[in-house]
């Protein structure tokens, strides 16, 4: 098992470097990189200060090392728009991002597991064909389009939900929150379900699918004909089962959120990461997208090696020498 | 014994599954308008000497205030909604249908040879598809779009590719491992069969069914991921109709009340891609040994 955790790890370090070779490209032949790092107002002084600091005149390999060195560091040059170091600029609009993303995750995957085994119980009733026509919606509908809806019915036509912004939030030490405030949770609610739906129907097809395959094996006749309650036959021995490509599907769709957070903050104004990035790629700020891109990679290649290791503990058959 | 196509398994099934029929159905008619576009749409709405801007935010024909020969009222540029929903789906259709096709081929050549030869390449190809899959298509192709400065149809096609083919390459890996043990590819080794012989004969016909799953499903996620882009602004340039845009442009008028900007191009998004999830779910069944179809 550890040696198994130690060989994810490399692997990731690895795509890590690789991203980040991509981002230094892109870093250093598009546009002049000392305007890059010193802010596109630097005076001439400072421009030869960070040409030599930099060390701008040594060989590609040289430099390449020296932007892994800072990157490790978190220096990632300022924004060309905004002056100010691009990584806090990032750092200070996660607790957004983070708070929409969590609980879109929250509300898919407890909705979408639940309604998934309810209706893979009876497959062929009919309000279960209503709710599998309902997910069918759920994937066709794109997300930007079901945010939009939202606010037509939610927020222009019943009134009954802001859409727009985040609402009171509270400091606790760095960390941003609108979660402890009634209008912070009630500017959650609309884009957190944006956000979820896609999912929310993915996984409920997902766990359906999983538990239909695996309530016809041989050892659920078992455990039925055993007289075990059906509480413990469908959750103990059935879901533990069926929920290990959901896990994994989970885990896989991470990068997907992020990228989905990205168009429903843009719909709902939400002042978090993905906001941020879209306006630098319509301002071609480059610092910002570079430094976008390496965070996001790190977070995405850490979920994906947490849910791996939580693949290894579900599922007892996997044994990582 | 049925025998032909016409009394094979598969024909029985389709014309006895009535949201396979009406799934293709959806996606057939979508295609017909799609291409007779200039024919059937009133108004040409990317042709400025067709376009008035007096017409602008008209409501549909049934509605006070709306005019023939706009039927789903018009745009802030006085464009005909229903005129440019036509050609917004010739848009995603060749984006869709592009994307399929490029990625689809390339993914099934690279999965084919790594299946078949494993060693270095199955390694890299699987790792790049980890990697990739990680990160999703819709991420790399929007972050692709962002680093890009030109704006195109085709330029959206070759990012959605880029990020997309792994997809193709990582099923047709699978099933190539599969269909390799069986014993005909050893009895086809045995007769000679050169490696060229036995990847176009043998390996590539029996490892495919499940490409064709991947196929339909992502047809209809290329579609939504081309609007997702438009409507971002980083898709097709304002000088290309797309569903995606139209939205983008309707969300504008949301807060005055001015639904049919959004409602109708979003309704025939969802109609196509519905049509679509329903001719492939239809087909996921059908090709999957494992589920028993009930009815």
């Amino acid at each position: 098992m550890l040696t198994y955790i130690i060989r994810r790890l490399i692997q990731g370090v690895i795509v890590l470097l690789a991203v980040s070779f991509i981002c230094f490209i892109i870093f250093r032949y598009t546009g002049d990189p000392v305007l890059t790092l010193a802010g596109r107002y630097a005076t001439f002084q400072e421009r030869e200060e960070v040409r030599r600091v930099f060390g701008l005149d040594k060989p590609f390999y040289v430099q390449y090392v020296r932007f892994i060195y800072n990157a490790a560091q978190g220096r990632f040059g300022k924004s060309y728009v905004s002056r100010v170091p691009a990584l806090g600029l990032i750092l200070e609009r996660l607790p957004a991002t983070v708070e929409l993303a969590t609980s879109a995750v929250f509300i898919s995957f407890c909705l979408g597991v639940g309604l998934g085994v309810l209706v893979s119980l009876k497959p062929y009733a009919m309000r279960n064909r209503l709710v599998m026509a309902g997910s069918l919606c759920g994937i066709s509908i794109p997300t930007f389009l079901t945010g939009i809806l939202l606010i037509m019915i939610f927020a222009v036509y019943l009134g009954a939900l802001p859409s727009f912004g985040r609402g009171e939030t509270v400091n606790i030490g760095y960390w941003r929150t609108g979660l402890l405030t009634w209008s912070g949770i009630s500017h959650l609610i609309l884009p957190a379900f944006t956000l979820g739906m896609y999912q929310l129907a993915v996984l409920l097809r997902l766990t359906r699918a999983g538990m239909r395959e695996v309530l016809g094996e041989e050892y659920i006749k078992t455990a039925w004909s055993k007289g075990l309650p059906p509480r413990k036959v469908i959750f103990k021995h059935a879901l533990r089962n069926a929920l290990i490509p959901v896990v994994t599907m989970t885990g896989l769709q991470f990068g997907e959120l992020i990228a989905f957070s990205i168009v429903t903050e843009t719909i709902f104004q939400w002042p978090g990461m993905g906001n941020l990035l879209l306006t630098s790629i319509y301002e071609t700020d480059q610092p910002v997208i570079v430094t976008y891109i390496m965070l996001a990679a790190l977070i995405i290649l850490t979920i994906n090696i947490v849910v791996d290791i939580l693949y290894a503990v579900l599922n007892p058959k996997i044994r990582y020498a | 014994m049925r025998k032909g196509l016409f009394k094979s398994k598969i024909l029985y099934d389709y014309f006895h599954d009535p949201s396979a029929i009406a799934g293709s159905f959806i996606l057939v008619v979508f295609i017909l308008l799609a291409i007779l576009a200039p024919w059937i749409a009133p108004q040409n709405p990317y042709d400025l000497e067709k376009v008035s801007l007096s017409d602008f935010l008209n409501p549909p024909i049934w509605m006070e205030g709306g005019k023939p020969p706009f039927l789903l009222g018009t745009d802030d540029q006085g464009r005909g909604i229903f005129s440019t929903i036509l050609y917004g789906c010739r848009t995603s259709l060749t984006v869709g249908s592009g994307v399929v096709l490029i990625a689809g081929s390339f993914g099934i050549v690279m999965g084919l040879l790594a299946g078949y030869y494993g060693g270095l390449l199955d390694s890299v190809t699987m790792r790049m598809a980890d990697t990739f899959f990680s990160f999703s298509t819709t991420l790399m192709a929007f972050l692709l779009l962002g680093l890009f400065k030109q704006r195109g149809v085709l330029i959206v096609i070759i990012a959605i590719c880029i990020a997309d083919w792994v997809r193709y390459a990582r099923t047709m890996r699978g099933s190539v491992l599969e269909v390799k043990e069986e014993a005909y590819i050893t009895a086809a080794k045995a007769t000679g069969a050169g490696d060229f012989r036995l990847l176009i004969k043998h390996l590539l016909p029996n490892a495919i069914p499940p490409i064709f799953v991947v196929m339909a499903v992502d047809l209809a996620v290329v579609i939504m991921l081309e609007a997702t882009l438009s409507f971002l602004g980083v898709g097709v340039p304002l000088t290309e109709p797309s569903l995606g845009m139209m939205i983008a442009i309707g969300k504008n008028y949301v807060y005055a009340g001015k639904w049919w900007l959004v409602l109708f191009p979003g309704s025939a998004l969802i109609l196509l891609v519905v049509g679509i999830n329903l001719f492939a779910d239809w087909l996921r069944e059908e090709l999957n040994p494992k589920i028993e179809r009930g009815r």
